[in-house]
């Protein structure tokens, strides 16, 4: 029987069930006796592009890069028909957000599945041409995938007419050379052009002018590794992959980084909750110490408290907390670790990676660590506690030129509401009068 | 606090011999294969400054006119894009780079101490490299093994956890 259709009750974890980290990685013959590149088939001669948006559309699956954009609805704006010329469709493997780390397993484990998703939804958009801009560091991943991709050249599913169709597609595996604001998606068109990553203005968007002036789509790994198996297999069972547990569909790459016994990522359904994640997955906390607070889904997001972890890892749920899911694989504070030194370390690595375009940013940032530093060593001062709100503001969303400073904010603010006592106890004591 | 800023005048020091710089053949075969695979010449910036860093370790200055001819954009340029990414050194490094994750998931998994213990071990402050040439020390940011936590790379390999106990060991494996 195939594992890889929907009547198989073994089918829940279409990202990561043919995954054997023992075993390493499926070539071609491997990955196609288990279905591998079937759906690529089925869409080049079964279906129209339009009707391969259309499915997943319906689906409703939403961006795994951390901003949950729906992919059916992003693709459906990119200009169709015989006259729109070269379009480009980019792979976000960046994966640079601190505490993130699902993007890398789906890569080195499965990198025909990636293959395969980005061929169809090249064809879904009719792209010309696809890149993977690939994190340099990600050195395993990088052998892999250009192996499954010369794999996969050389079988005739990528290059001149995809399967004898007429449709022409180009694939190729672009290393990145650092900096994280290359995973802002307008930056990662600048790096992949050659050019410094500092983010281009919205609009107009990728999808109408992105890499070289063209029509481009960005989507995360996770995001263009499920569309394969929507198509196969429809987007009612692709939303049954929930199990009710959220209005989101699919699964998601989850994990849990940080003083937990068993750290790791897990695909289970959309919204199952974190103290799932944390207790029956991680093993709960080391040492049996209490958890503190937790971040969501990387640096970027809004701390959470322990009262939190009932609530479903969604979207919409997280975001009605006060935070967000982001990309959805959480980091755990412990009982006897500092809030002020975590932050510290954050606005750290967001000052650093700042790209330096617009000055909110590139010089909020860094006052924002030095006070910090301050309250660390226990010299902070009572308005700098002011100082810190205000920075949430003035950096806060459409004040910078991207997201950037305002995803830096984030754990920040939040920091500041739950744990405001840890920053008063930083405050330098008043000196003793002689 | 530790000592991570590196002063401005090691930064601008000349290198030593200012021999003309040349593309060895090979050099020049991987940047025109890297043009191969994309529309614009500008786009192979990145590769071509990575290709002439994995056969001589670093970029130099005198690097930069030669490789920006050879794709075809203005030496400038090419300087802007290379001194923007961090993963392109511009000074010699050591015959090992080690990359310490210093983002959150290690923080919170002893990072300090790593970063600590290496300093230690070392002699060297973060960006520094040992007087014998053998290691160079760097922060990076997140390696996407926070699980792993607390991580770190030496040249292309991924450890971790690595406990400051292990340090000794672990870079006994990189001569
Ligand atoms: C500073 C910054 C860094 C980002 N880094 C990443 C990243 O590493 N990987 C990623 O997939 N998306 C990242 N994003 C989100 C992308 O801009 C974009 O929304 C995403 O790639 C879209 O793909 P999706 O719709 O499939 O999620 C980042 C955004 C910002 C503002
Ligand atoms: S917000 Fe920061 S990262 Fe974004 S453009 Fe401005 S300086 Fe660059
Ligand atoms: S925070 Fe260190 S590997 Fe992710």
């Amino acid at each position: 029987m195939s594992l890889r259709s929907a009547a198989d009750p073994h089918y829940q974890r279409p990202l990561t069930r043919l995954i054997d980290r023992a075993a390493g990685p499926l070539d071609l013959p491997g990955f196609e006796a288990e279905n591998g590149y079937s759906s690529l088939k089925k869409s080049v001669r079964e279906y129209t592009p339009q009707q391969i948006q259309a499915i997943v559309k319906d689906a409703n699956l939403r961006g795994r890069g951390g901003a949950g954009f729906p992919a059916g609805v992003k693709w459906s704006l990119v200009p169709m028909g015989p006259d729109a010329g070269e379009k480009y469709l980019v792979c976000n493997a960046d994966e640079m957000e601190p505490g993130t780390f699902k993007d890398r397993l789906l890569m080195e484990q499965a990198p025909h599945q990636l293959i395969e998703a980005m061929i169809l939804v090249g064809y879904a958009i009719q792209a010309t041409r696809g890149y993977i801009f690939l994190r340099g560091e990600y050195i395993v991943a990088a052998d892999r995938l250009n192996k499954a991709l010369a794999e996969a050249r050389a079988a005739g599913y990528v290059g001149k007419n995809v399967l004898g169709s007429e449709w022409s597609f180009e694939l190729f595996v672009h290393t990145g050379a650092g900096r994280y604001i290359c995973g802002e998606e307008t930056a990662l068109i600048n790096s992949l052009e050659g050019r410094r990553a500092n983010p281009r203005a919205k609009p107009p968007f990728p999808q109408i002018a992105g890499l070289w002036g063209r029509p481009t789509v960005v989507n995360n790994v996770e995001t263009l590794m499920n569309v394969p198996h929507i198509v196969l297999n429809g987007a009612d069972w692709f939303k049954g992959l929930s199990q009710g547990k959220s209005k989101d569909a699919g699964t998601k790459m989850y994990g849990c980084s940080g003083r937990a016994n068993k750290t790791g990522t897990w695909e289970l359904p959309i919204g199952t909750t974190a103290r799932e994640l944390l207790e029956v997955h991680a093993g709960g906390m080391r040492d049996g110490k209490k958890l503190k607070a937790w971040l969501p889904g990387g640096a970027s997001t809004d701390f959470l408290l322990p009262e939190h972890l009932d609530l479903a890892m969604d979207f919409d749920t997280i975001a009605k907390a006060g935070s967000r899911m982001g990309t959805g694989l959480i980091a755990v504070v412990a009982e006897d670790q500092s809030m002020v030194s975590a932050v510290r370390n954050l606005e750290e690595f967001f000052a650093r990676e700042s790209c330096g375009w617009c000055t909110p940013c590139r010089d909020g940032l860094p006052w924002s660590v030095k006070i910090l530093r301050a309250f660390e060593a226990g010299q902070g001062q009572a308005e700098d506690l002011d100082v810190l709100a205000k920075l949430t503001k003035w950096l806060g969303p459409g004040k910078t030129f991207c997201a950037h400073a305002p995803g830096a904010m984030e754990p920040l603010q939040s920091a500041l509401k739950y744990f405001r006592h840890e920053f008063e106890a930083g405050l330098a004591k008043p000196a003793k009068a002689a | 606090m530790t000592e991570t800023i590196v002063k401005l005048a090691d930064l601008v020091k000349p290198a030593a011999v200012a021999a003309p710089f040349v593309l060895s053949d090979e050099e020049r075969h991987e940047i025109e294969h890297e043009l191969s695979h994309y529309p614009d010449s500008r786009a192979a910036s990145i590769e071509a400054l990575k290709i002439v860093q994995k056969h001589r370790g670093w970029v130099s200055d005198e690097a930069i006119p030669v490789i920006a001819a050879a794709i075809n954009i203005s030496a400038a340029d090419l300087e802007g894009v290379a001194t923007f990414y961090n993963l392109i050194f511009r000074r010699p490094v050591g015959r090992h780079v080690i990359k310490v994750c210093d983002s959150i998931s290690c923080h919170l998994t002893g990072y300090e101490e790593l970063r600590d213990g290496l300093i230690e071990h070392l002699g060297v402050r973060l960006g520094g490299t040992t007087p014998d040439n053998r290691f160079t020390l760097l922060p990076i940011c997140c390696l996407g093994a926070c699980d792993r936590g607390a991580t770190l790379m030496i040249d292309d390999d991924l450890h971790g956890p690595v406990e400051p106990a292990q340090i000794k060991a672990l870079l006994e494996a990189y001569p």
